[in-house]
């Protein structure tokens, strides 16, 4: 089975991704044996409608290093270029340490996470026990 | 040039048959380069796929055997290509290179504009065209289905995140925000019982130009239009917009640039008739 092909998303234009996982990202990428995509700002390319966006969405199965699923789904969608739902993670270099995003990017598993639907993250009140931070 | 009007220009570093391979450090060193230019870069080799290749003007980059870059075009006529021999570059002269090749092909230029437009989430959006009617720069706008949309989103104004405040939904997403779930992070609860957020702002403003934005009445045109002292009337404004700038985050340089009184309740009436026509078409 051919591994998911991975995308790389600087976040050029902000400063809202930490540099230092996204520098140690692009490093190890750069350091690995694997073919990858990268773009310097996926908001940028939404904006402008870039038709590449088309292309990066419909290569088939793929691993995205960007931000927030959310936001990465409906940057896409604005662009007429929709994420393949059953196909797309999103490793989120806004939260995650680089290692764990690393982990994920070379995992030929792929672990799709789009949002899909309406969804409202519960309250403390409704979560399990073992999952509310103490 | 409008941005959508562009094409971007796609750099590849080729390093198979032919050519000889990159240091991982001086990979990373041209990569990283290029990508702070704004530039779209793909890395082939053995180990794995890349995305397909569409129109776009397409530069190769290797070490190629010799020196001497190969010489090929698209049989289809489609795609633009060129390739360049880097032996010998340091990031530098790789970026200034492309930076070249670029101009000539006439390929976006970019960085000239920080990406900061609302993005929608349609699995929230429930189409109430409260947006539309907020918005005094045209941003947003209805496709043919009556389907609220971005449409100008060059016209938002840099870090500020005040429509994404007033949607019922949380359904609107700044990506580059520092906090959720404006940010795109998971709505909870919470973010939805901002009513409370949106009663404060209001009463701060008691009648300055966000009420005016947000009432469009004709009795907030009247208390402008009676404003005859234009000092005391900008002093009052001033203060108002500051207090608002702290409570909504919203960058105080953008509420001093905008418009006069006047223009702001043209504009608002405007926006208001647009969202109007678009509820009306949705329920015929
Ligand atoms: S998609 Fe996310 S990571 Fe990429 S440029 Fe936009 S905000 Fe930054
Ligand atoms: S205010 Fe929110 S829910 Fe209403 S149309 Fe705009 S994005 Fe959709």
């Amino acid at each position: 089975m051919t591994p998911p092909r991975i995308l790389y998303c600087n976040c050029t234009y902000a400063q809202v991704v930490p540099k230092e996982v996204k520098e140690a990202v692009l490093k190890r990428l750069c350091e690995s044996g694997v073919a990858f995509d990268a773009v310097a700002d996926l908001c940028e390319m939404s904006a402008r409608q870039d038709a590449s966006l088309k292309r990066l969405a419909e290569g088939g199965a793929v691993k995205i290093a960007a931000c927030y699923p959310r936001a990465v789904k409906w940057l896409f969608h604005a662009a007429k270029a929709a994420l393949p739902t059953e196909a797309a993670e999103i490793l989120n270099m806004r939260v995650q340490s680089a290692d764990e995003v690393c982990a994920a990017l070379f995992n030929p598993e792929l672990k799709p996470n789009l949002p899909a639907g309406k969804t409202t993250k519960p309250s403390a009140e409704e979560l399990p026990k073992s999952e509310v931070a103490v | 040039m409008s941005l959508k009007d562009q094409t971007a220009l796609r750099i590849v570093f080729y390093e198979g048959d032919g050519a000889q391979s990159l240091e991982a450090q001086d990979r990373f060193a041209a990569m990283s380069r290029l990508l702070e230019k704004g530039f779209a870069v793909t890395r082939v080799a053995g180990g794995g796929r890349v995305a397909p290749a569409d129109r776009a003007s397409l530069l190769v980059l290797g070490r190629f055997d010799g020196g001497r870059a190969p010489q090929a075009e698209d049989a289809h006529g489609q795609v633009h290509i060129r390739f360049q021999d880097i032996s010998g570059f340091d990031s530098n002269r790789v970026a200034a290179t492309v930076e070249t090749v670029r101009a000539e092909t006439n390929a976006a230029k970019h960085g000239d504009w920080k990406p900061w437009f609302p993005v929608i989430d349609y699995d929230r959006c429930t189409n109430c065209m409260q947006c539309l009617s907020f918005c005094l720069f045209g941003v947003y706008g209805v496709d043919e289905q009556q389907r609220i949309q971005v449409q100008n989103n060059d016209n938002c104004k840099t870090n500020c995140p005040a429509c994404s405040r007033v949607c019922p939904e949380a359904a609107i997403m700044f990506p580059k925000y520092k906090a959720g779930p404006i940010n795109g992070d998971v709505v909870s609860d919470a973010d939805l019982q901002r009513e409370k957020m949106k009663v404060d702002i209001s009463a701060l403003l008691g009648g300055d130009v966000y009420a005016l934005l947000r009432e469009r009445s004709e009795k907030a045109k009247s208390r402008f239009s009676k404003e005859r002292d234009a000092n005391k009337a900008l002093t009052e404004r001033q203060k108002c917009l500051v207090k608002l700038a702290s409570a909504g985050d919203i960058p105080p340089e953008v509420l001093m640039s905008l418009p006069s009184p006047e223009e702001i309740a043209r504009r608002a009436e405007e926006a208001m008739a647009k969202a109007q026509a678009a509820l009306t078409k949705q329920t015929l």
